[in-house]
């Protein structure tokens, strides 16, 4: 089923593609490339276009304009096959509150075709990767915000996909929740699954993602992997400095040419800098007595920062 | 052409396995069999009430064949035919409803390989088996009563299960366009109006010519005449322009229907 359409050709394949509703364009030509066994992201702020792409892809939704191509395949024609090779983790749960733990695993595989022996089967191997097996009778219903996400990861991989599409996987859910969530993926991953997510959690696009592309206004802004996105777009080190209530604009002149640039934002003002100490010091020789001072690595939030002008809207 | 077309996308596995969601749905909630068991219990108390108390008043009916039958005779056959629309429609409208809208199980369901044609398709297929099982208990009722000689009840079956599909489809169809629940009130309305009216409590020949002509386009109307014609084994060629109306709505509500589902979901 692997074979050679996935060896040949990049399991998604898009150039120009755009999604407009009525007049409002969500995507607005973006090409893509993803390769089997890669964990790809999509990083971007709500509105970007992330989902909608997210849509387009899995074979809901049909492109507006431009060239798509999934496992090969024209997603316009040949929807049904496609979708039998994919497994969909929505952004928001849409588990069937009719139904027990379980018989959402079957129920599910059912819509793939499967007979219900092997979707039994499926299901108890599914059950053991979710870690739900306790609540295998539970309806859905009452299960944490974790378990739910886990469960509609795992009914996403009930038809054994090539390809798991994940949207804003982590969205809304505690820490532990999250690592647990990130160490399953990080499994899928191992075993040469090609996942493609997005996020708006810059540390959730490092700890997963082996490639990404920035997405801002239904434009791809930058692509890359994690690190050499940093690299590019972000000094190796970045000091934050805060000032108490005192306004912040009056500070940046006198800090300008410390580093390799100057942010301010709200509350801060970031340095990016080679060096975080030698900035630091620079800071402290010109007079300058702030409240607090931060030296970190630049992260893929600073990217962000530097792409899209604005920190984060949620 | 067209139905061509769609017999070629559908597929009787993923058909069967959204029919076999509602299945699995019925068998974990004790709250869904409540809701099955009411609606089987109204048209019975109907026939009950109507039917043979108000008609121990009224007295005999002549059906325009030479024969007169009892009120409750009359009434019965139209009695079955509202408890295949109840039912039918109980399925494509709320519950179809709430798993469009709120659940997102159409959503869940669309992400596989199935197509919106067979979710119209599995939804209308339960919608069906579910106003079956209400026509089946309570033609054995009326067959118990004596309301219907068994073999014309059985002949009846089939008539019922095309008055539960040509509903459930127009039903589900209307349900696509619904915004919330507050809709449901006007549905409740006519789906009352039609109970009332569509002869099923006195002879569409005695209302007056403006009210019949009204009556006459309305869907029960025809699943009434379909329905009393076979149950009191009365024969003639307008039954076949009855159920072919029926035919018609079936096929226009899961049009309709599966083409909403592709344009609200698939966007």
């Amino acid at each position: 089923m692997f074979g050679l359409v996935a060896e040949h050709q990049p399991l998604i394949h898009a150039r120009g593609l755009v999604k407009r509703f009525g007049e409002f364009t969500a995507v607005d030509g973006i090409d893509l490339d993803v390769e089997p066994g890669e964990a790809f992201g999509f990083l971007g702020p709500n509105g970007a276009g992330k989902s909608s792409t997210m849509r387009m892809i899995s074979c809901v939704s049909m492109p507006s304009a431009g060239e798509l191509r999934i496992l090969g395949m024209d997603p316009v024609r040949e929807g049904p096959a496609i979708r039998a090779r994919l497994g969909v983790c929505p952004q928001l749960d849409n588990l069937d509150p009719d139904l027990t733990v379980r018989e959402n695993l079957t129920t599910y595989a059912r819509y793939f075709g499967l007979s219900r022996a092997q979707a039994r089967e499926r299901a108890e191997e599914m059950l053991d990767f979710a870690q739900l097996r306790d609540k295998a009778s539970s309806k859905v219903e009452p299960l944490s915000g974790g378990m739910k996400r886990r469960l509609t990861i795992a009914r996403a991989m009930v038809n054994e996909p090539d390809l798991v599409l994940l949207d804003e996987p982590t969205t809304g859910l505690d820490p532990q929740a999250r690592h647990l969530l990130w160490e399953r993926l990080f499994r899928l991953k191992q075993r040469g699954v090609t996942l493609v997510l997005t996020t708006h959690y810059m540390d959730e696009a490092e700890q997963l993602c082996d490639r990404l592309v920035v997405m801002d206004g239904g434009r791809i802004v930058a692509e890359g992997s994690p690190r050499s996105l940093i690299e590019s777009y972000a000094s190796p080190e970045v000091v934050e400095l805060r000032f108490g209530s005192e306004p912040l604009e009056g500070f940046v002149e006198r800090l300008s040419g410390v580093g390799d640039r100057v942010d301010v934002l709200p509350d801060r003002i970031l340095l990016y800098a080679k060096d975080g100490d030698d900035a630091v010091s620079e800071v402290h020789r010109r007079g300058l007595a702030p409240s607090s001072v931060l030296v970190r690595r630049a992260s893929l939030e600073d990217v962000f920062l530097h792409l899209t002008g604005r920190t984060l809207v949620d | 052409m067209v139905t061509l077309m769609v017999a070629r996308q559908v597929s009787v596995g993923r058909v069967g396995a959204v029919v076999g969601r509602n299945v699995g749905a019925l068998r974990s909630g004790a709250s869904y069999w409540l809701v099955l068991v009411s609606g089987f219990f109204e048209p019975l108390l109907y026939l009950l009430s109507i039917g043979v108390g108000v008609g121990a008043l009224v007295g005999r009916i002549p059906l325009g064949d030479g024969r007169v039958v009892s009120y409750a005779v009359f009434v019965a056959p139209a009695m079955l035919a509202a408890s295949a629309m109840n039912g039918a429609l109980a399925e494509t409208t709320f519950n179809f409803f709430f798993k469009m809208k709120y659940a997102k199980t159409f959503e869940a369901i669309l992400a596989t390989p199935v197509r919106p044609i067979e979710v119209a398709l599995g939804e209308l297929t339960w919608a069906m088996v579910r106003s079956s099982f209400y026509t089946a208990a309570f033609l054995l009722v009326m067959a118990v009563m004596g309301l219907a000689e068994p073999w014309w009840a059985l002949a009846a079956l089939p008539a019922t299960m095309l008055v539960g599909v040509a509903f459930g489809a127009a039903g589900m169809a209307v349900s696509t366009f619904l915004r919330g629940w507050q809709d449901f009130d006007l549905m409740t309305a006519a789906q009352f109006s039609l109970f009332l009216f569509s002869g099923t409590f006195a002879p569409v020949g005695g209302y007056p010519p403006v009210l019949a002509a009204v009556v006459q386009v309305t869907p029960l109307y025809h699943a009434v005449e379909l329905v009393r014609g076979l149950a009191l084994g009365r024969v003639e060629w307008a039954l076949a322009g009855h159920a072919l109306y029926l035919v018609v709505l079936a096929g226009l509500g899961l049009w309709v229907a599966s083409r909403r589902i592709q344009r609200v979901l698939c966007s």
